[in-house]
C-alpha cells in the first residue's frame, strides 16, 4: 500500500488523524447501511420473483382469451371493440424513503363511469371470451402496477447497495490503510527528527563546557605565573590548589 | 398526473387499450427504441415493454434504470414468456450482491 505523498510535519500529522477518524466513522456507518439495504433487497428481490411469476401466469392467460376471442371473431371487428377504452387510468406518483433511496409508489385510479361495466363496445357482435379476457386483464392491473413499483425499487437499491458495497471496500482496504500508513510515517519521521534535535544539543552542550574549561584553565595559569615571585610563593600554590579543585570539580560535574 | 404506456405487438398490447393504458404497436426493434426514447421524455412513469422486443433494446432501457421514473417493465407478449423477466431481476440481484445468490439454484 503506498502512502500518501505529503509533508511529515505536525499539522499534517493532525489534519491526517483527523481524516483518519471521520474515515473509520464513514466506514462505520456505510457498512451499517450497505448490510440493513441487503436485508431490504433480498427480501424485494425475493417478493419481486414472486409477483413476477404471478403476473407471467395471469398475462398468458389473459392472451389465451383473446386469442380465442379473435379466433371467434373478425380481426377488424376485434379491433373496432377495443378501439375507443370506455375506462382511462390515471397514475399518481408518490415517493418513499428507502434507506435514503427515494422510490416512487404508484397509485392509480381508473376513470370509468361503472366500474363493473369497463366494455367499451355492445355486446351484439362481440365474443364472449373478449369480455373474460378484459375482465381478467383488469384484473390483474393491479398486479401489474405492484411489479412495477418493485421491480423499480428494486432497480433503485441494487444501484444504491452497488455503490455503497464500492464506498465501503474502498474505505476499508484502500483509504483507512493509506491513511493509517502515512501517520505511521509521519510519526516516525518527527520522532527520528526529534532524537536527532537531541543528539545535536548534547553534541553542542560538550563544545560549549570544553571551551569554558579551556578559557578558566588559561586564566587561572595567567594568574599563577604572575602571582609567582618568592613573596608569593606561598599564595600562588593555594591557588594552584584552587584551580586544582575547580577543575575537578568542573570536570567531575559532567 | 402521469401515464401507463405499453410497447409491444398489436395483438399483444391490444387488450392493454380496453383497458385504458396508452399503447403503442409495433414489431420494429429500431421504431419502438424510437418511441421509447420519446415517451420517457413525456410523463409515463411506467412502460411495460413485451419480451419480444425488449430484448432487443436493452441497452435502451438500461439508460432509463437507475432514474427515478419511468420505470421501464418487461411482460411477455403473447407468444409467451422469454425469461427476459426474470433475468432481468437475476442482474438487478447480481448487481447488488456480486453474485446471484437468490435464484442460482431455481432454473
Amino acid at each position: 500500500m503506498e502512502r500518501l505523498n505529503v509533508n511529515p510535519t505536525r499539522m499534517m500529522l493532525s489534519t491526517l488523524k483527523k481524516r483518519l477518524s471521520t474515515s473509520v466513522r464513514g466506514h462505520k456507518l456505510l457498512k451499517d447501511k450497505r448490510d440493513e439495504l441487503m436485508k431490504e433487497f433480498l427480501e424485494l428481490a425475493r417478493q419481486n420473483k414472486e409477483l413476477r411469476d404471478e403476473v407471467e401466469k395471469q398475462l398468458m392467460s389473459v392472451y389465451g382469451s383473446f386469442s380465442i376471442a379473435s379466433a371467434v371473431m373478425s380481426k377488424e371487428n376485434l379491433e373496432e371493440a377495443l378501439m375507443y377504452p370506455k375506462q382511462g387510468v390515471e397514475l399518481e406518483v408518490g415517493s418513499q424513503n428507502v434507506m435514503s433511496v427515494d422510490v416512487p409508489v404508484f397509485k392509480f385510479k381508473t376513470t370509468a363511469e361503472d366500474p363493473t361495466d369497463i366494455y367499451p363496445y355492445g355486446y351484439a357482435d362481440t365474443s364472449g371470451e373478449l369480455d373474460l379476457a378484459l375482465d381478467d386483464l383488469s384484473g390483474i392491473f393491479p398486479l401489474m402496477l405492484q411489479l412495477a413499483a418493485k421491480e423499480k425499487e428494486a432497480q433503485m437499491l441494487a444501484a444504491e447497495l452497488e455503490r455503497t458495497r464500492r464506498r465501503v471496500n474502498a474505505l476499508e482496504y484502500v483509504k483507512i490503510p493509506q491513511l493509517e500508513m502515512t501517520i505511521r510515517y509521519i510519526r516516525m519521521k518527527l520522532d527520528e527528527n526529534e532524537r536527532g534535535n537531541q543528539t545535536r544539543l548534547m553534541k553542542v552542550k560538550d563544545m560549549i563546557l570544553n571551551e569554558a574549561i579551556k578559557e578558566r584553565r588559561e586564566r587561572y595559569e595567567k594568574a599563577y605565573k604572575e602571582s609567582v615571585n618568592p613573596g608569593d610563593l606561598a599564595r600562588g600554590k593555594r591557588e594552584a590548589a584552587e584551580y586544582e579543585t575547580n577543575y575537578d570539580q568542573f570536570a567531575g560535574g559532567n | 398526473m402521469y401515464k401507463i404506456g405499453v410497447i409491444g405487438d398489436r395483438e399483444s398490447v391490444l387488450g392493454f387499450k380496453a383497458v385504458g393504458l396508452d399503447v403503442f404497436p409495433t414489431d420494429d426493434p429500431s421504431e419502438a427504441r424510437k418511441t421509447l426514447k420519446k415517451i420517457a421524455k413525456e410523463d409515463f412513469a411506467i412502460i411495460y415493454i413485451t419480451e419480444q422486443i425488449y430484448q432487443y433494446i436493452m441497452d435502451e432501457v438500461a439508460e432509463y434504470n437507475d432514474q427515478r421514473l419511468p420505470a421501464i417493465i418487461p411482460i411477455p407478449g403473447k407468444e409467451g414468456s422469454l425469461g427476459i423477466g426474470i433475468t432481468s431481476v437475476k442482474q438487478s440481484v447480481e448487481r447488488a450482491v456480486g453474485a446471484d445468490i437468490l435464484f442460482g439454484g431455481d432454473n
